[in-house]
């Protein structure tokens, strides 16, 4: 393998996560839902799959333990903004805050414990083709079905979706939980591929950057994968110019990933055309039917 | 469905002062079952961890020392989510308050006068306001959301703090380890009682004002009409864009003035790690408190209590004081849950076709 490969390579495998998590969110948001629990879901998906895969010794169960997790921290935050109709950006920020103190709670004996690693296939992470074929499963589903036009149709306007008979909150919970399960296996890729260990942590604002890329992509599965590699080079650029000391700040490079995220999130925001198109007119809107 | 939520006719003022007590008390219960699965006593547990910190002067000061962070934090932060702005950067603002504020000692550890501890708290105040203007700047000239820009600040300020106090910043007295020389005389703020420093009256004061402006003043009446009615906001011809950079300046500020004063009391230096969470810790004060300044107060107690016996829990009970954040995450969910009461009600729905015959109420 030569050098471009390996470093290819790297960028993808820090590309995953952003995108799979960025995927679910994606999907979450398109069905009208804001859920800024991203990073939450994502950490207990790590630590739930380091957990599982570790006392299993089975890294299989550990990933579907990490997409349990997500699930359960989305049905959560579901059962708040969608039964209760609490307001989703604190819902989300209290997600956020509650999985980083549980998992750091929860994971405090994995430290430093070794873990299960994913076994590669032909040389590369198994998640790496499946996060592929979730977006063209997203892609299909969202614009070529007729689920995926009732979920438009939520997000867009859900007055007009009840009043057509379509039953706006099931919908809604579905795509929660879609996200959080796709939150909770991106998770689960950072302890069981990406580092095969626990770190409090770990995901650091990873789960943030997701949410950001999903308006970078302007609401659009494919535009996701350009943005998450985009980062996902960001990153690895980082730690590649870092091994060649040239004296610039480690904390410097670190930092370029959150810096290039609100670079990115003025220019696509700057253009109404890009965000105003396809941005779900529903986000974040609170929904209880007329009795 | 038998029940469902049904829309109050007003706002139920009742429910919105109960909800934070409800919240608490299902908060301890929750506690006590995660006692009882660790196999500790409930009640010694919840002794432990939410009333002996209270029994003793020491640690009432303690819980004094840690509310005045929280509530600084805390009232800007309600001031900003009443006008429905997002500031959930408020730990990056802390930071760039402490690194501006704590730059004057550090290049200057000869001055010592009155002059040093009033410049270092300016320069806190204008640290933190720098930092929340760059998120407020991109929300009002290019749209981005301010939620993700002040949270990726947060990163930024970090890390550019830990460069400092790891490389040019670094006590060179300081036996390579990562902190900058310790603070004294003038460089800190001078002790009211015991443990308490003067910061405590700056969170008082900061409360007390912002009380009156948001209930008496037209500024108050404009941020909350922003944030309920933004329509009418405009045609009153409220400027949001004024609006949203006025609330993270001020925010932003009262963040920056807590980071000088924890690192020009408590920490009495500038190392990787000046805060335990405050900026994000205060996101639940400001909920807690009903987003009312004066309620900031209490929520700041609390939630200050909550740090203090996660503490007592990890000497007395052998936890991890990790649980502290779990304890403050489970109980930011019980108030949103609870607040759902304050607009709606819920009402048992009889059977479709009853409901359809009986007449209209």
């Amino acid at each position: 393998m030569d050098a471009t490969t390996a470093v290819f390579l790297t960028i993808v495998t820090a590309a995953t996560p952003l995108l799979l998590a960025a995927l679910g969110e994606l999907v979450t948001e398109r069905s009208g839902v804001l859920n800024l629990g991203v990073e939450g879901m994502m950490v207990m998906g790590a630590v739930a799959g380091f957990g599982a895969g570790f006392l299993s010794g089975n890294p299989y169960i550990g990933i579907f333990a990490a997409i349990l997790a997500g699930m359960a921290m989305a049905l959560l935050f579901g059962l708040l903004t969608l039964t209760l109709v609490t307001n989703q950006v604190a819902t989300g920020l209290s997600l956020t805050l509650l999985g980083l103190g549980l998992s750091g709670l929860l994971g405090e004996s994995f430290v430093g414990e070794p873990g299960v690693r994913l076994p590669k296939w032909l040389g590369i992470d198994i998640l790496i083709p499946v996060s592929f074929i979730l977006v063209a499963a997203v892609s299909y589903v969202l614009f070529r079905t007729k689920i995926g036009l009732v979920i438009r149709a939520v997000g867009d306007s859900h007055a007009s979706a009840h009043a057509l008979g379509y039953r706006v909150t099931l919908v809604r919970y579905a795509c929660v939980l879609f996200g959080g399960a796709c939150s909770g296996l991106a998770g689960g890729y950072l302890s069981l591929a990406y580092t095969p260990q626990w770190v409090e942590n770990m995901t650091a604002g990873r789960g943030w950057i997701a949410l950001a890329l999903v308006v970078f992509s302007s609401w659009l599965p494919w535009r996701l994968v350009v943005g998450a590699y985009l980062f996902g080079a960001i990153s690895i650029l980082a730690y590649t110019v870092q091994t060649f000391a040239l004296g610039i700040p480690s904390q410097l490079l670190l930092s370029l990933p959150y810096i290039a995220t609100i670079l990115a999130l003025v220019l696509i925001s700057a253009s109404r055309r890009l965000t105003r198109s396809n941005a779900p007119a529903c986000l974040g809107q609170p929904f209880v039917p007329d009795r | 469905m038998p029940l469902v939520l049904e829309k109050r006719a007003e706002r139920s003022t009742r429910m919105a002062l109960l909800s934070p007590v409800i919240a608490i008390a299902l908060t301890l219960i929750t506690g006590a079952v995660l006692f009882a699965i660790r196999g500790i006593e409930p009640l010694h547990g919840l002794y432990v961890y939410f009333v002996e910190p209270l029994t003793q002067m020491w640690s009432v000061e303690q819980l004094i020392v840690k509310a005045t962070p929280l509530v600084l934090i805390g009232v800007g932060l309600a001031v900003c989510y009443t006008a429905n702005v997002w500031n959930i950067g408020a730990e990056g603002q802390f930071t760039m308050g402490a690194i501006l504020g704590g730059m004057i000692p550090v290049l200057f550890p000869a001055w010592q006068s009155p002059l040093t501890l009033i410049t270092m708290l300016l320069f806190g105040i204008l640290g933190g306001m720098a930092w929340a203007a760059i998120p407020a700047l991109l929300k009002t000239r290019f749209n981005a959301n301010e939620i993700l820009t002040s949270l990726m600040l947060v990163y930024v300020a970090q890390l550019l703090l830990d460069w400092l106090v790891r490389g040019p910043w670094r006590d060179p007295q300081g036996f390579n380890f990562p902190k900058t020389i310790t603070f004294d005389g003038w460089q800190l703020l001078p002790m009211l009682s015991g443990s308490i420093h003067l910061g405590v009256l700056f969170a008082l004061a900061a409360a007390l004002v912002l009380a009156f402006v948001m209930a008496r003043m037209l500024k108050g009446f404009e941020i909350r009409v922003s944030g309920n009615a933004p329509r009418a906001g405009r045609f009153a011809g409220f400027s949001r864009p004024r609006t949203i950079m006025f609330c993270f300046l001020l925010s932003g500020g009262l963040a920056g003035l807590a980071g000088i004063t924890e690192v020009a009391s408590v920490v009495a230096q500038l190392q990787p790690q000046i805060s335990p969470g405050y900026g994000f810790t205060a996101i639940i004060v400001a909920f807690l408190g009903r987003l009312n300044p004066i309620g900031a107060i209490f929520a700041g107690l609390m939630l200050a209590l909550s740090y203090l016996g996660g503490e007592a829990a990890q000497v007395t009970l052998g936890l991890s004081d990790r649980i502290a954040k779990v304890f403050q995450g489970i109980l930011l969910f019980y108030i949103l849950a609870c607040d759902t009461l304050i607009l709606y009600r819920f009402r048992w729905l009889k059977t479709q076709v009853s409901a359809a015959v009986q007449p209209a109420e």
